[in-house]
């Protein structure tokens, strides 16, 4: 037995050592991860890139989410760790914390466009006009009736405001780990829930009243849009939550609701009409600049004009894109190594 | 005589009466079971018929995709770059390569998608449509595909040449009857004028439906859908099952000829025989973790390589190989170890000469079951970043790469529904074709093997 033992140990110190030698030289392939809104745009990117400057390898670009990615970036520094996070939402106080706390010291915020969360329902359903405080009252686990918080009782949308369709209440929202939830709750939880008059009650409360779901009607996706549009072909009362460019992808079975009046396009969310818009952006890890080779041409590339600018590649793919000023100013930013703070 | 009944004789009627009796219930309960086992195969083809009609119907027709063939001029006004640096005049190879990046550097700025348009109108001279709208019927690879005709020959310039250039996801969700071709304008993807156009090219015959060979070739792609191609995928999985069969089939081998020939039989490897029994039921999303944990956190090897792969798969066949192989060598008659070991062998020739080589159909059937079963595998894979997007194909084991049943599991997320729902049961079927192959592989060599044994 001790012989199977001394030859087992000898095996895998071996294995160990060949791959090591293996894997002597450096990573010459930037990792990126994170938003799932984000990877069709950051893959595109990623592909023509690789076109452009055939002296680089194509940069990978996994999902995962907003979360996932960011915390993938903050695990450390080092060629096993993440170069780039994909992010729809603002990495928030915590989240830098914890990247500080592993040594990742240089955050480096770029943002290179927008997108706005659509509401959308199968194509042959009513037509809805939504306002923030519709959907807070269909998706809130407790609303004010009367003056007092009681359990939700609402089944049916026209139950909320005569003006919505007789329709029963489905809702597939996107799950905590995207960032498009995080938005959601920003622009439009809470902005319904300050319409809906909640009585008086201390901050926590109000928070957990403005933003914890019910259970029975609500479904949170944690995967990605597909997931969201399968709900929506299994159940034709649903409606579910999508980005601009997803919908604009499948304009031929969903249909899209305004918010506040605006119907979500390019140019509403551009103008800033469309109320329920967020920047998209990703998180660059300053330690590897210039040890993994091309991060630098990929910001470059990624904020020029063909790419997220005004009439580039990305603008066809759905993203809304953000003034060439803003744009070269990012790049600046980037250059100078400016760091991200909360 | 006839009086008188014996009492065993008697005894004998009344058991042949109740045998009569029951036979019919006999008879009837067999008929039954005969009838639920019919029924019940029946059921089980009836479901596979469902699945592989559904997958058929929906992905054989994106394996003949719209292609546009045209005139293109490579004009010398457009193409930039200058001529090709020549070797000779570099000193050292260095800067000779330094030179052809930045010559191709140019050459792609240049403006390709002015060469398609003009190609493209030169094709439909009386039809009055936009740059941008003319622009969305062909892939927007399609600049990439004519830089590279002129890559590979750049006598090219100046002349002009018949190319056959892919038609955009949109032009071919259009064609394909895809979309709703009764939807509104503003519910299509494709301007009006563009749709136009395609259906006249389509009926003079400058679209055709075309085998889609690149499905095979490319890898796969975000910005072009419609160029996206399976080569990526399938080198990774190969890569991987290179990997598997390397370490998986001599360790699984030779700890099962140990455990079974070899190793004392006490609590030790009773344990051992336990564990390795419960390994085989390890949900294989497990292995992931522990991939991820192990192999690229603590040993340091990329993410999203297929050695990484290879080593999670490897883990997950192990249990499968081992236990085939201690059954298989269990089944070998111990008369033939006797006969060995009377005629004065030792143990090791005992086993490596004759016990052994007894065994390898069942070692061999059992590895390609293994390793079709790691071919299949997509959640551990998962976890190891094999699911990132990925456009070059994998030179090596060290390369990022994904895998065939990740690749499925991508396109069946992509936005672009109407197209990557045909794609992805294309890539379904060409994974399915993989099996069967394996399958058809072990079979063969099992009969073989068989017949020589």
């Amino acid at each position: 037995m001790k012989t199977a033992l001394y030859a087992s140990a000898a095996v895998i110190a071996l294995a160990a050592f060949g791959t090591n030698a293996a894997y002597a030289q450096s990573r010459n392939t930037i990792q990126i991860a994170g938003s799932s809104t984000v990877l069709p745009f950051a893959s595109i990117v990623a592909e023509e890139f690789a076109n452009a400057f055939p002296d680089y390898n194509a940069p990978n670009v996994a999902g995962g989410g907003s979360g996932g990615g960011k915390r993938q970036l903050c695990e450390g520094v080092g060629e096993a760790t993440l170069d780039i996070a994909n992010s729809s939402s603002k990495m928030s106080a915590s989240e830098l914390e914890s990247c500080h706390a592993n040594g990742v010291t240089d955050v480096r915020e770029i943002v290179f466009g927008y997108d706005g969360i659509v509401f959308a329902t199968g194509i042959n359903q009513g037509d809805f006009a939504l306002e923030p405080v519709h959907l807070y009252k269909a998706i809130a686990a407790q609303v004010p009736v009367d003056g007092e918080l009681v359990d939700n009782p609402y089944t049916n949308w026209s139950e909320i405001d005569a003006s919505l369709p007789d329709q029963g209440i489905f809702v597939a929202i996107p799950g905590t780990n995207h960032g498009t939830r995080e938005v959601f709750d920003q622009r439009v939880l809470e902005a319904g829930c300050e319409a809906a008059e909640l009585p008086e009650m201390d901050e926590d409360a109000m928070e957990a009243a403005c933003l914890t779901p019910r259970q029975d009607v609500v479904v949170e996706i944690a995967g990605d849009y597909t997931e969201t549009l399968a709900r929506l072909q299994s159940n034709p009362e649903a409606v579910g939550v999508f980005g601009l460019s997803f919908y604009d992808q499948n304009r031929d079975t969903l249909k899209v609701a305004t918010v506040s009046g605006v119907e979500p396009s390019l140019d509403t969310i551009a103008a800033g009409d469309y109320p329920v818009s967020r920047p998209l952006q990703f998180y660059v890890k300053g330690a590897h600049v210039g040890v993994i080779p091309g991060i630098e041409d990929y910001v470059a590339f990624f904020l020029s004009e063909q790419m997220a600018g005004a009439g580039g590649t990305l603008e066809a793919a759905g993203l809304v894109p953000a003034s060439s000023e803003f744009l070269a100013g990012q790049l600046e930013a980037f250059n100078n190594a400016e760091q991200y703070t909360r | 005589m006839t009086d008188t009944v014996l009492p065993g004789a008697a005894a004998g009627a009344q058991n042949r009466e109740r045998v009569r009796k029951s036979l019919t219930r006999r008879h009837r309960n067999e008929t039954l079971f005969r009838w639920a086992g019919i029924l019940s195969i029946a059921a089980a083809l009836g479901f596979v018929a469902i699945l592989f009609g559904m997958i058929l119907s929906k992905g054989l027709p994106s394996f003949w995709q719209s292609t546009v063939h045209f005139e293109a001029y490579f004009d010398p006004e457009l193409i930039q770059g200058g001529p090709r640096p020549e070797r000779a005049d570099f000193a050292s190879p260095a800067d000779h390569q330094q030179a052809v990046n930045t010559w191709q550097r140019a050459v792609t700025m240049s403006n390709w998608n002015k060469i398609v348009e003009t190609g493209l109108r030169e094709a439909a001279p009386d039809f009055e449509i936009e740059s941008r709208d003319l622009l969305e019927l062909v892939t927007s690879a399609g600049r990439f595909q004519l830089r590279d005709i002129y890559f590979a020959d750049p006598e090219v310039l100046g002349q002009t040449v018949p190319v056959s250039i892919l038609a955009s996801a949109n032009t071919d969700n259009w064609l394909k009857g895809t979309i709703d071709r009764s939807q509104p304008d503003e519910r299509q993807q494709l301007a009006a004028t563009t749709r136009a156009l395609a259906d006249q090219f389509e009926e003079n015959g400058t679209i055709s439906f075309d085998f889609a060979w690149h499905i095979f070739t490319n890898v796969d792609s975000r910005s072009a859908p419609a160029t996206a191609g399976l080569a990526g995928a399938f080198m990774g999985s190969l890569y991987m099952m290179i990997v598997v069969i390397v370490l998986a089939v001599p360790i699984g081998v030779a700890s099962a000829v140990y455990l079974e020939e070899f190793a004392p039989k006490n609590r030790l490897t009773d344990l051992i025989e336990v564990n390795i029994n419960n390994l085989a039921a390890v949900p294989s999303i497990v292995f992931g973790l522990l991939g991820a944990a192990v192999f690229i956190n603590y040993f340091g090897l990329p993410r999203s390589a297929p050695l990484v792969g290879g080593l999670v798969l490897t883990l997950m066949t192990l249990p499968t190989i081992i236990i085939a192989t201690r059954a298989a060598l269990r089944a070998v008659p111990p008369s033939l170890r006797q006969a060995a070991l009377g005629l004065g062998a030792s143990h090791n020739q005992t086993v490596f000469h004759h016990v052994l080589p007894m065994t390898y159909p069942g070692v061999l059937t059992a590895t390609i079951i293994g390793v079709a079963q790691a071919l299949g595998e997509t959640a551990p894979l998962l976890l190891i970043g094999m699911s990132a997007f990925i456009a070059n194909i994998p030179a090596g084991p060290l390369d990022s790469a994904t895998a065939l049943p990740v690749q499925i599991y991508l396109w069946q997320g992509n936005e672009n529904r109407n197209f990557f729902e045909a794609r992805t049961s294309a890539a379904i079927i060409v994974l399915l074709g993989l099996m069967l192959l394996l399958n058809a592989i072990a079979i063969f060599l099992r009969s073989r093997l068989e017949k020589r044994a």
